[in-house]
């Protein structure tokens, strides 16, 4: 069991909101999130974009805004983090991989903000050119601002920043969007190679094929709660998932062309199962009683009546 | 350049109207330049009118505005009535005297400010952040010839440290004060304008700082493990230090009329007191002279800012013109 | 993140907290206000024999060189300040609800206001007062139309741009494709949006008008001599500061000051109440 570099349990984060004539607003958007990256290991996490998932990321760095609040576990190497543990820990033992090049000070060169404040700054040049240079970033790019970047040197950069001080875990969060295919890719070539270094990957993304072709194991996340985790390869077959909305998921794959939009989730958060509106096999013990996130063989399942369905079938 | 000569069209189109409006208004008003220029003295009608031929009583409103025009480009501004020399010599000798008081005064509230914007934005939320933001709001909303008051009272009627009239005696010429005098006289006055300009830079600075603080460079140099003040000073100062600049450069218009209130009640010899004293004795050449001259000062701040803003940015830098 | 701590203020939610501030900061502005309509001006008599008195408990601000009380002179001149302060806010809020108008209506109007609002930000503001309100042959209408003139820019800016943001939204490209003409939608559209806008620049002008009044009628070009106004008193002052009498400056300039700030106040909780965006941080 703590061979998990990373363990996430029952962790819920929620804003206080405040609108027109200040009235108060409690804003959930994750909600009771379980799950685990080992080393060597890539987990992704698959929901739709705007949907939240990015603040998992936020959580787990302790990078979270002032009015947000977290609850639940969040563990590294067996060790329950708390804020100044994140602190200690992170840029060292946990990286993050941004989604954008937002995510560098546009008055910065890049090879500058690369090393950070390093104590030695020579010797960290050097390796920040050795690791640019690993993910095919010549010395021009050292001098270059952001804002000079093209999408795919942006993501090299941001990759190879994330590296340079060897870190155990790699939170990458939507690294692919807006890419062309040949640099989609070299992205996903980028961080599979990472868990051939024997290094664990959170990979937060809405782009099925990434997932896909990226992760040893998904985490379906649909509005505020995960409701199935299974290994990629049950994915290929949507009789071996448990949950109705994967099933519904990857039987409309290639429609819905590999992305997950805003589809009809529910924002508000519901009395029973956040699926019921849609489900097929519901029944009126789901409208008012919320199933938790439970092990069913190698994966883990968020429903009342998976089994039900598979008893129906067989 | 293209630009600069593209601003310096700007600022004649924009004299052009500025002194046609004031010399309108000042035509409107009640004062009577002949009456003004007269004073106490004799009342000869042949004196009073020649002075009606000069100021163009009875000629038409169209007809006097081209003919101050005409004068305006020949850098003909008149006499002052009050001094009785030319306007461009009064302008001189009290626009630097106040050009001293205001630049002093804008350094120094400029880096106090800006300092204490990006302590009070780093430590946002804590006791020395909720000092500087009540001392900020309490400057901001007080009337800066009142902040003058009370530093006179204070350092001049109890401490007793500065004399309370401290205008050069009248029949002394500037160039008879030593350095010495001619600086404590000037320490009040610099005190107080630096004093009331901390406030608009500093709270500016702090809300940049603190949305910088939430942006998302700030959040990944967070995660990559780098300490809150190495944070601060390598991005946040980075970030904010050119608008803030280009802000105070935009200031030049408050930044005059608190000298004025200030050199009013400090009696400092500058152009605050001409345009008071013109303004109160109907000096109209004066007056119209000091407007000219006020309108290109705030203008060279805002073409600076501009420039700076421009330019200086790397953003910007590669794109040129426009 | 301390949300457990026991002041009973926290315990009241946002939007009490911001409530009960505006409530408390004007029934204390009205309170002045009422109180300085109830004193007339014939009952603050000169005494000779209570000359430079400085403060004490029957009068608290003290006394001027004529044996004025200087608390009933200050107060008569704070509801003095705010009807200037609410009439030029007013008018300046009117004037750049037009300019905001003229400068929606097309291009044309649009060029003639952003240029009207450079030309008005070119010139020191203290100055241009000056000016106004000697055209005006000073006295409290020139102070009014001076201020008003002088304060409508910061408010023309933001209408101008809200108004133009509006103009191209998809519902107002509708509304026009169904034949509706300009001031419908002036009226459906785009007043029910900006009205915040007004209402929030309207009360944030109000400090800086009571501020720009006392400073103008302080160096002689505002409210005659015989006026109560602060900056009347103020002016006075400077004559008797030599002597020691410090009461005359301090406390006329403190409540001013109190007074400017609960309006800045006012304006920046309503602004919070209206505009939810300024209190999520």
């Amino acid at each position: 069991m703590n061979d998990n570099l990373l363990t996430v349990e029952h962790v819920s984060i929620s804003f206080t909101q405040y609108l027109q004539g200040l009235e108060q607003h409690i804003l959930k958007v994750i909600s009771d999130l379980t799950l685990s990256v080992k080393q060597g290991e890539i987990v992704a996490i698959l929901g739709s974009s705007g949907s939240g998932k990015s603040l998992l990321a936020h959580a787990i760095l302790g990078i979270l805004p002032e009015n947000a609040i977290c609850e639940g576990i969040i563990s590294f190497k067996g060790d329950p983090l708390t804020q100044e543990k994140k602190e200690e820990i992170r840029g060292k033992h946990i990286s993050l991989i941004p989604q954008s090049v937002n995510f560098l000070d546009p008055l910065m060169k890049v090879s500058q903000q690369a090393i950070g404040d390093a104590k030695d700054k020579e010797k960290t040049l050097k390796h920040q050119r050795k690791i640019f240079e690993k993910y095919g970033l010549g010395k021009e790019v050292d001098d270059l601002y952001p804002f000079e970047l093209s999408g795919g040197m942006a993501r090299k950069v941001l990759l190879s920043t994330a590296l340079l001080s060897n870190p155990e875990l790699i939170v990458a969060d939507e690294p692919t969007p807006g890419l062309d295919e040949k640099s989609v890719n070299e992205t996903i070539k980028d961080i599979k190679k990472l868990s051939e270094d024997n290094k664990g990957v959170l990979l937060i993304t809405h782009e099925i094929d990434v997932a896909l072709k990226t992760a040893d194991k998904i985490a379906i996340f649909y509005s505020g709660y995960v409701i199935e985790i299974n290994k990629t390869e049950n994915f290929k077959d949507s009789s071996k998932l448990l949950h109705p909305y994967s099933k519904s998921l990857i039987e409309a794959l290639p429609q819905n062309g590999f992305k997950l939009t805003e589809g009809v989730q529910p924002h508000e958060d519901v009395e029973g199962c956040i699926y019921y509106e849609n489900c097929p096999i519901r029944t009126d013990f789901c409208e008012k009683n919320k199933p938790e996130l439970v092990p069913y063989g190698n994966a883990m399942i968020r429903c009342h009546n998976f089994k039900k369905e598979e008893n129906d079938e067989s | 350049m293209k630009f600069l000569g593209y601003k310096l069209v700007r600022l004649l189109i924009l004299l052009t109207v500025i002194a046609a409006i004031s010399f309108i208004m000042i035509d409107l008003s009640p004062i009577d330049p002949v009456r003004a220029y007269l004073g106490e003295m004799s009342n000869a009608p042949e004196q009073i009118e020649k002075l009606s031929a000069y100021w163009g009583v009875g000629v038409p409103i169209q007809d006097k505005i081209v003919g101050w025009l005409e004068d305006i480009v020949q850098l003909k501004l008149g006499t002052s009535l009050i001094y009785r020399i030319p306007v461009t010599q009064v302008i001189m000798e009290k626009f630097t005297a106040s050009l001293v008081l205001m630049a002093v005064s804008w350094v120094i509230s400029g880096i106090v400010g800006f300092s204490l914007g990006i302590i009070s934005g780093a430590k946002r939320g804590t006791w020395i952040d909720k000092i500087i933001k009540t001392y900020c709001y309490i400057l901001q909303s007080s009337p800066a010839f009142w902040i003058a008051l009370i530093v006179l009272i204070i350092f001049s009627v109890w401490l007793n440290w500065f004399p309370i009239g401290l205008a050069v005696p009248v029949g002394v010429m500037a160039e008879n004060v030593t350095f010495w005098e001619w600086l404590h006289r000037l320490i009040l006055p610099a005190f107080t304008l630096s004093i009331v300009g901390i406030s608009s830079i500093a709270l500016y600075t702090r809300d940049r700082l603190v949305n910088i603080e939430n942006s998302d460079f700030f959040l990944f140099a967070k995660s990559r493990g780098e300490k809150h003040w190495s944070i601060i000073i390598k991005h946040g100062i980075r970030n904010v230090i050119l608008p803030a600049i280009t802000l105070q450069f935009l200031s030049f218009s408050e930044l005059f009329g608190g000298a004025v209130l200030v050199e009013q009640v400090f009696s400092y010899p500058g152009i605050g007191q001409a345009t008071i004293e013109a303004g109160l004795r109907s000096d109209v050449p004066l007056l119209l002279g000091i407007v000219l001259v006020s309108t290109i000062f705030v203008f060279v701040g805002n073409t600076i800012a501009d420039i700076l803003y421009k330019y200086v940015d790397p953003r910007m830098r590669g794109d040129g013109d426009e | 993140m301390n949300k457990f701590n026991f002041n009973p203020l926290n315990s009241l939610n946002l939007r009490q907290k911001t409530l009960l501030i505006i409530g408390l900061t004007l029934s204390l502005l009205i309170l002045i206000f009422i109180t300085s309509l109830t004193i007339d001006s014939n009952t603050i008599t000169t005494n000779f024999m209570m000359r430079q008195h400085p403060p004490s408990f029957e009068q608290l601000f003290g006394t001027d060189w004529l044996g004025r009380d200087m608390l009933t002179r200050t107060l008569k001149g704070l509801g003095l300040s705010i009807m200037i302060g609410a009439f030029s806010s007013i008018i300046s809020s009117i004037v750049a609800m037009i300019m905001a108008f003229i400068s929606s209506i097309n291009k044309y109007g649009d060029t003639l206001i952003s240029w009207l609002i450079d030309l008005f930000a070119s010139m020191p503001h203290l100055l241009l007062l000056i000016l106004i309100s000697l055209c005006m042959g000073k006295g409290a209408l020139g102070v009014i139309v001076g201020v008003a003139c002088t304060h409508w820019i910061s408010l023309a800016r933001v209408l101008r741009v809200e108004i133009k943001e509006i103009n191209t939204s998809e519902y107002v490209n509708l509304a026009r494709k169904f034949g509706k003409n300009n001031f419908w939608i002036a009226k459906e559209h785009i007043l029910p949006l900006v009205i915040t806008q007004i209402i929030v620049g309207t009360l944030l002008i109000f400090p800086h008008a009571i501020m720009h009044e006392a400073s103008v009628t302080f160096l002689g070009f505002g409210l005659s001599p015989h006026e109560p106004a602060i900056g009347i008193i103020l002016s006075e002052s400077m004559s008797y500061l030599t002597m020691g009498s410090w009461w005359l400056a301090l406390f006329p300039g403190l409540t001013l000051l109190i007074v400017v700030l609960l309006f800045d106040i006012i304006g920046e909780q309503v602004e919070k109440l209206l505009d939810p965006t300024k209190a999520q941080k």
